[in-house]
């Protein structure tokens, strides 16, 4: 074989071999995106139907109860503005408290349940996720525009 | 005064940093020997002075002076000594300085082994060394001090997070960051040789025994988080493709492709400057991972209190680090030259096979870990990449890699034929193949998944044999005598290879054959889990040194025989009340029995996770085989004889000159 021809050998090697990974990671990369929304959006019917993603919020007080099984448990996720009811099967992280900050993944049923497959732990007792972070203050300037808009109202 | 005088020996280790990242690379460049001979004495001497700060800082925290904002925060009165110490690098700023830490500790030891290097080499390789010492001994002062002080003195110390106060915080973190830290040495004879255009085989066989060793530092440090999250996150996963784990991987990964393309460079001499752009980008997600952590960006286990400020200092060093030296590179890279001539079939292009495929699956790790971010600094939406995304990518990119690491060794360097290689492999195939179909059925149900994992190790093992026993065949001697002579990094090659197939092991049984169970279990309830079934003997009052616990007892039993007791704890910690899951696991060579406790229920009754983890121990011994191979390789006489003999040519033409 020539310099050449060997050259055209390795570069068309390379093209295809770049090809492929890069169709394999973007298709991959596709379908394994878990978007973020707020209890707010999804009250608001912005959140996707049958497919999971991740809600953030604080967990309402006195809002978990048990279920007999001892493992299934149900509580309210609120951005402050919206809540929204939660059930999980399952050991919760160490540090999930009512009041405290919270971040599930799951999907919401027909009924408006969300059946979360994962609730995160934090790390720290003082930390908030930023997704719960992010969810209340959104809440919280969305409010705030409204008493605006009301006030301009008057 | 104490934490006063580490606050000033850092300061004089920033001058002393300034002045190594200056006159040895105007001396090397303009000729003064006065002026590169300062580079050893320099590199010491600012090793020292940060060896002093940081030993203020353990003795501050050893010795619970509260009046020191850092050790106010992230330590307590009540820690017992050995996580006292381990707090000195439990917060940012003591990590950072950690971080410094190894950075002088590795210029030291390259001004100390470096006699055989010519004095150019050695004072631009310890310039670029000082450089990156400079920029984050200015962070560290300039945005991160670990010596503020606070007035008034905290009575006490709002203590070390529970989940640090492990053994795993005494060696993970020190090791990962001997890894990380350590490409800075590879980083920095790349850089040297670009400056001085020396780039030879001469080149890659000194930096190729840096390279090695901070690759095995890093294999342990990763294999140690990795353990350390299995049995202290209590929910018994091993990887969770979190973006910290990822920020050390990907240095991993090209870390590994470096290590093969430097002995390409070292043995034919080609692949020069990939191998240099290799080093680049090897120390470079270095910097990105400790930007990612350190930066407060992500939300994991190791991220610290975000201050803006530290997240532009970093990224600017960052731009400035890895923008600098592409330019160099960019600039000087074409007068490197090619290398020898080798055919599509070489040992050379599978090994430039194993750097591509490594370099995607490092690329695709960066897509997933950055992608997120990118969105989220756009405004554009909150997303998370999980798993799945990770397993899908790896599983095609690490078959072929697999498959090529089997080959590779026994094809020629420059050009192998198809047909006798498959003349040679042939019954490794069908070895391996046969096992593959076979051994599912002995350890339990059959499935495609476990006989491919299985296929994939079994091909490394059987390509071994096969290796061992060609090279065993000599013409003096017998098989022992002539295997005797071959050196220490093929051995050292062998064990890491094997390493990878020990480590297959591990994944493919913990993905085929592990079970999960959650439940719920009064006093009394039996759970069985694989061929154990588990009683709930209860929970008892337990206090240790600075937590009380609710301890449960487990009766663990085999075939209705007694096998061991195992006592998970869930501990409340006294200086921050903060709750923690200290699972309790049986370990045995074929697999671990896991329980954790979950939270208390009515009556007595606790959630409680039961895990039967079949080979998981397989995953961390196949990584300390890959490091064990990479201390193997180090050892080779090889490079000793080079040293004497590159000694040797210096100390003639100094003669001459």
């Amino acid at each position: 074989m020539k310099a050449r021809h060997r050259r055209f050998v390795w570069i068309g090697a390379g093209v295809v071999v770049l090809a492929a990974a890069a169709a394999l990671v973007l298709n991959a990369f596709q379908s394994n995106l878990v978007f973020f929304f707020s209890p707010t959006d999804v009250v608001e019917n912005r959140a996707p139907q049958g497919r999971a993603f991740r809600i953030g919020g604080l967990v309402e007080e006195k809002s978990l109860t048990r279920a007999a099984d001892g493992l299934t448990v149900r509580f309210n996720v609120t951005d402050t503005a919206k809540t929204i009811p939660v059930v999980y099967t399952g050991i919760l992280p160490d540090l999930f408290k009512e009041g405290k900050g919270v971040v599930a993944q799951g999907k919401i049923g027909p009924d408006g349940v969300f059946r979360a497959t994962e609730v995160l732990a934090k790390h720290d007792e003082n930390y908030m996720p930023p997704e719960a972070a992010a969810a209340i203050g959104q809440a919280n300037s969305r409010a705030a525009m409204d008493k605006a808009a009301k006030t301009l109202k008057q | 005064m104490i934490p006063e005088l580490g606050h000033f020996a850092l300061i004089l280790a920033l001058l002393l940093a300034a002045l190594l990242g200056t006159l040895p690379i105007l001396g090397a460049h303009r000729g003064i020997p006065a002026w590169m001979a300062l580079a050893r004495p320099l590199a010491g001497g600012q090793f020292l002075f940060i060896a002093f700060a940081f030993g203020c800082l353990v003795y501050s925290f050893v010795n619970n002076d509260f009046s020191v904002l850092n050790v106010a925060t992230n330590s307590n009165s009540q820690l017992p000594l050995q996580y006292r110490v381990a707090a000195s690098w439990g917060s940012h700023e003591g990590s950072m300085l950690l971080w410094v830490f190894m950075l002088g500790a590795w210029a030291c030891a390259v001004a100390l082994k470096s006699r055989h290097l010519p004095d150019e080499m050695v004072a631009r390789v310890l310039g670029v060394m000082g450089l990156v010492a400079l920029g984050f001994l200015l962070f560290l002062l300039l945005t991160s001090n670990p010596f503020d002080r606070m007035f008034p003195p905290a009575a006490d110390g709002r203590d070390l997070n529970p989940l640090l106060q492990d053994p795993g915080m005494v060696f993970h973190p020190p090791l990962l960051y001997m890894g990380y830290v350590g490409f800075s040495v590879a980083f920095s004879f790349a850089i040297a040789a670009l400056l001085g255009g020396r780039l030879d085989a001469t080149w890659a066989r000194w930096s190729r025994p840096w390279t090695t060793l901070a690759w095995s530092f890093l294999t342990c440090g990763i294999m140690l988080g990795s353990g350390w999250a299995y049995y202290e996150l209590g929910w018994g996963g091993w990887w969770f493709w979190d973006p910290v784990e990822n920020a050390s991987f990907m240095p991993w990964l090209i870390g590994t492709a470096l290590i093969h393309s430097l002995a390409v460079t070292e043995k034919r001499g080609t692949f020069k400057a990939w191998t240099v752009l290799l080093a680049i980008c090897a120390f470079s997600l270095s910097l990105l991972g400790t930007f990612l952590v350190r930066s407060g960006v992500l939300t994991s286990v190791h991220a610290f209190a975000t201050d803006p400020r530290r997240g532009v200092f970093i990224l600017a060093f960052l731009a400035l680090v890895i923008g600098g030296s592409l330019v160099l590179f960019a600039l000087r890279a074409p007068k490197v030259g090619g290398g020898g001539r080798f055919e599509p079939v070489s040992r050379e292009s599978m090994l430039l096979g194993n750097n591509v495929l490594l370099i995607a699956a490092a690329g695709s790790v960066l897509l997933g870990t950055l992608y997120p971010l990118f969105l989220d600094a756009l405004n554009l939406g909150k997303i998370s990449v999980g798993p799945p995304y990770f397993d899908t990518v790896f599983v095609p990119l690490m078959t072929p890699l697999v498959f090529l690491m089997g080959v590779g060794p026994l094809a020629r360097w420059k050009e192998a034929t198809l047909p006798d290689l498959w003349q040679r492999l042939r019954w490794a195939l069908a070895v391996s193949v046969a096992t593959a179909l076979a051994l599912p059925f002995a350890t339990g149900k059959w499935s495609p998944g476990v006989s491919f994992g299985l296929l994939l190790a079994a091909w490394i093992v059987a390509t071994t044999v096969v290796n061992i026993r060609e090279r065993g065949r000599g013409v003096r001697g017998g098989v022992v005598a002539q295997l005797a002579r071959q050196p220490s990094s093929y051995w050292g090659m062998i064990v890491a290879h094997l390493g990878i197939a020990t480590f297959i092991v591990g994944v493919t049984m913990v993905k085929g054959y592990e079970t999960e169970r959650d439940v719920r279990m009064s006093v009394g309830d039996t759970v069985t889990v694989g061929s154990f079934t588990l009683r709930f003997d209860g929970t008892s009052e337990a206090t240790g040194p600075n937590y009380r616990a609710a301890r449960g007892a487990f009766d663990v039993s085999r075939g209705g025989e007694h096998y061991t007791t195992l006592f998970p704890e869930k501990r409340v910690y006294n200086a921050g009340g903060m709750p923690m899951t200290e699972a309790a696991i049986s370990n045995r060579v074929t697999g671990d029995l896991y329980v954790s406790l979950g939270e208390p229920v009515d009556g007595g009754a606790w959630s409680v996770r039961v895990y039967d983890k079949p080979f998981v121990t397989w995953i961390w011994g196949g990584c300390l085989l890959m490091a064990l191979g990479g201390v193997l390789a180090l050892s080779d006489r090889r490079y000793r004889i080079a040293f004497r003999r590159a000694a040797g040519v210096a100390g003639g033409a100094a003669a001459r000159g």
